[in-house]
């Protein structure tokens, strides 16, 4: 209940939120709109969820996506099991989304005891090992997985509690509460005193254990809640394109989130949702002029980088923060001549 | 309150710690001076659990605390700021300040609240006053005045409150009339805190005019302990370390 009342305002933002995108999904007709919202909800749970690493803790990994495609590969997998849905039944969707989220945060308890004792290049190097790891499970044991294929043949989704994820409003509408569900779990993460030791941690993580914070426990417990969240983004796209695909496990896909965040920005909560938003729109559009991709998006990024040294909502935070910083120093100087 | 015994570091062929026995009496306020590598912050390393001595005791409350982990002696009550200072850089100071008083009241790792918790917010405002850093509490550590970190860095340990607090230097890079304001300042949270105090400083005249307790360190080996008084005219001190009034101002 404190919960509730402490974050009320963050509550009716993430309420106001999920009714517009609510509204877009059903008040339009054509697939469009449902569609790019869907692939966005799902890359930006995988961009915003390494965000809790890279932005908050300063842990930059270059493995994320493993877990995006651990969780799509495990709900696809138990839905396309007829002992599974024969047994759960109309529980079949909900248990599947609930084993996703559990089975990858275990996965990460794992990876993460391993990788977090590392910091900087040892870390991201570490994690990248692990992600081509899973890869390489998934395209070899082509018996469960399908190997290069994929998950083919669709993925059954049994109705449950009146919701028909076959159909097109039905799924989107899950999947934005999904999105808007995990955004909130993030935030309540980042703005609760765990947040703050993040911060901590990504300053100057020697001062903090001084402090008598345990770095290496505050690490682990922030992978694994961000690989479970990542897992649910994995979800989302294994609902929208009803199978899962190796690719999800590939370093690429990490590369791109970390393209979004650079991209969106890093110091701000929502910097990784504009990036995801951004890359998507930019890569549909370039997509009409020329099949040259790549170029044009990396120039896109090159010049971001490059050219603000920050991603845009950084860019916009710094500049305020710097003129609220000015005037607080000089508010000081005159109070003390005075 | 804090004793060493017979405690022996050395790295490689070179002794830094040499057979030191040391008593911090409760409530006291001690320096502890020697030249560059008299092994003044392994001294320090050592008790917060930084190094681990080759041999050797150091009790806390008559508590053995060798080999334990930082983290723990933290814990335990020894605080410590660091001769470059040691802050958050991208938090203000109030924020530093709020998240060392909630590691303080276990509340680091509290996810379903609101950052700062009331309790955390009422004491930082008391640490706020304390310190007198009212003005720059809500600039961003990065932003604020050399002086002004060293004394957040000094906050940040304070607000564990510990038993003993150590101090690396708290007047380093300082000019004459920054380091009299900032030693006066560590004596007055010395005097309202209560706690047993160490620091480690250079210049003389500081450490005559504050400490209670002097110790001198040479070649990692113990050469003095005692009053001001005592100290100075410490045949050994004065020939080793102080030297003669000429010298002693070179070497400034």
């Amino acid at each position: 209940m404190n919960l509730i009342v402490q974050f009320r305002r963050d509550l009716l933002i993430a309420a106001a939120a999920l009714v517009v995108l609510v509204a877009i999904g059903l008040g339009i007709e054509h697939a469009w709109p449902r569609d790019f919202l869907t692939a966005i909800f799902a890359a930006g749970l995988l961009a915003m969820s390494l965000n809790m690493l890279i932005g908050y803790t300063g842990l930059v990994s270059f493995g994320h996506a493993a877990f995006f495609a651990l969780g799509g590969y495990i709900f696809g997998l138990l839905l396309q099991s007829q002992a599974f849905t024969g047994a759960m039944g109309a529980a079949s969707v909900p248990l599947a989304l609930v084993a996703a989220v559990v089975g990858t945060g275990l996965y990460a308890v794992v990876i993460g005891a391993i990788c977090v004792r590392l910091t900087e290049i040892y870390f991201a190097f570490l994690t990248l090992a692990f992600q081509m790891f899973l890869y390489s499970v998934i395209l070899s044991w082509v018996d469960l997985t399908g190997g290069d294929q994929g998950l083919m043949g669709g993925i059954p989704r049994p109705e449950f509690l009146g919701i028909d994820l076959g159909d097109q409003y039905h799924r989107y509408v899950f999947c934005a509460v999904l999105f808007v569900v995990c955004v909130m779990i993030m935030r309540i993460m980042t703005e609760s005193p765990f947040g703050y030791t993040l911060r901590m941690i990504r300053d100057n993580a020697t001062r903090a254990a001084f402090l008598g914070v345990n770095v290496t426990r505050v690490k682990l417990i922030c992978f694994v809640v961000s690989s479970s969240i990542a897992a649910v983004g994995g979800v989302i796209l294994a609902l929208f394109t009803s199978g899962a695909y190796p690719e999800w496990a590939f370093w690429a896909q990490s590369g791109e989130a970390i393209f979004m965040i650079m991209l969106g920005g890093l110091n701000v909560f929502l910097g990784p949702i504009l990036g995801a938003v951004a890359l998507r729109i930019l890569n549909d559009v370039v997509q009409m002029y020329t099949s040259h991709t790549e170029i044009v998006i990396g120039l896109v990024i090159m010049f971001v980088v490059l050219g603000l040294r920050r991603g845009i909502l950084d860019f916009v935070k710094d500049w305020w923060v710097e003129k609220q910083q000015a005037r607080l120093a000089a508010e000081n100087r005159n109070g003390r001549e005075g | 309150m804090l004793r060493l015994e017979n405690v022996v570091k050395s790295f490689g062929g070179v002794v830094a710690t040499n057979d030191v026995s040391l008593n911090f009496p409760a409530g006291s306020l001690s320096a502890v001076i020697g030249p560059n590598g008299a092994g003044k912050t392994t001294l320090f390393n050592l008790v917060t659990g930084h190094l681990v001595p080759d041999s050797g005791r150091i009790l806390l409350e008559e508590e053995d605390i060798v080999g334990k982990a930082p983290v723990d002696i933290v814990r335990k009550g020894i605080g410590r700021a660091f001769q470059i200072a040691s802050i958050f850089p991208s938090m203000t100071v109030e924020q530093s300040l709020m998240c060392a008083v909630a590691s303080h009241f276990r509340e680091s790792e509290a996810l379903l609240s609101v950052f700062p918790p009331t309790n955390v917010r009422r004491r930082t405002e008391e640490l706020i006053e304390l310190l007198g850093m009212g003005s720059v509490a809500k600039l961003l550590s990065a932003n604020i005045s050399h002086g002004d970190q060293k004394l957040l860095d000094i906050g940040l340990a304070l607000a564990l409150e510990p038993k003993v607090l150590m101090l690396d230097e708290p007047t380093a890079g300082m000019g004459p009339e920054e380091r009299w304001q900032m030693i006066g300042t560590v004596r007055r949270l010395w005097e309202q805190g209560g706690m047993t105090l160490i620091f480690i400083e250079h210049d003389m005249d500081i450490v005559f005019e504050v400490a209670q307790g002097i110790t001198v360190l040479s070649y990692g080996a113990v050469l003095a302990q005692g009053t001001a008084d005592e100290i100075r005219n410490h045949p050994e001190v004065v020939e080793a370390y102080l030297g003669t009034e000429t010298t002693a101002e070179a070497s400034q």
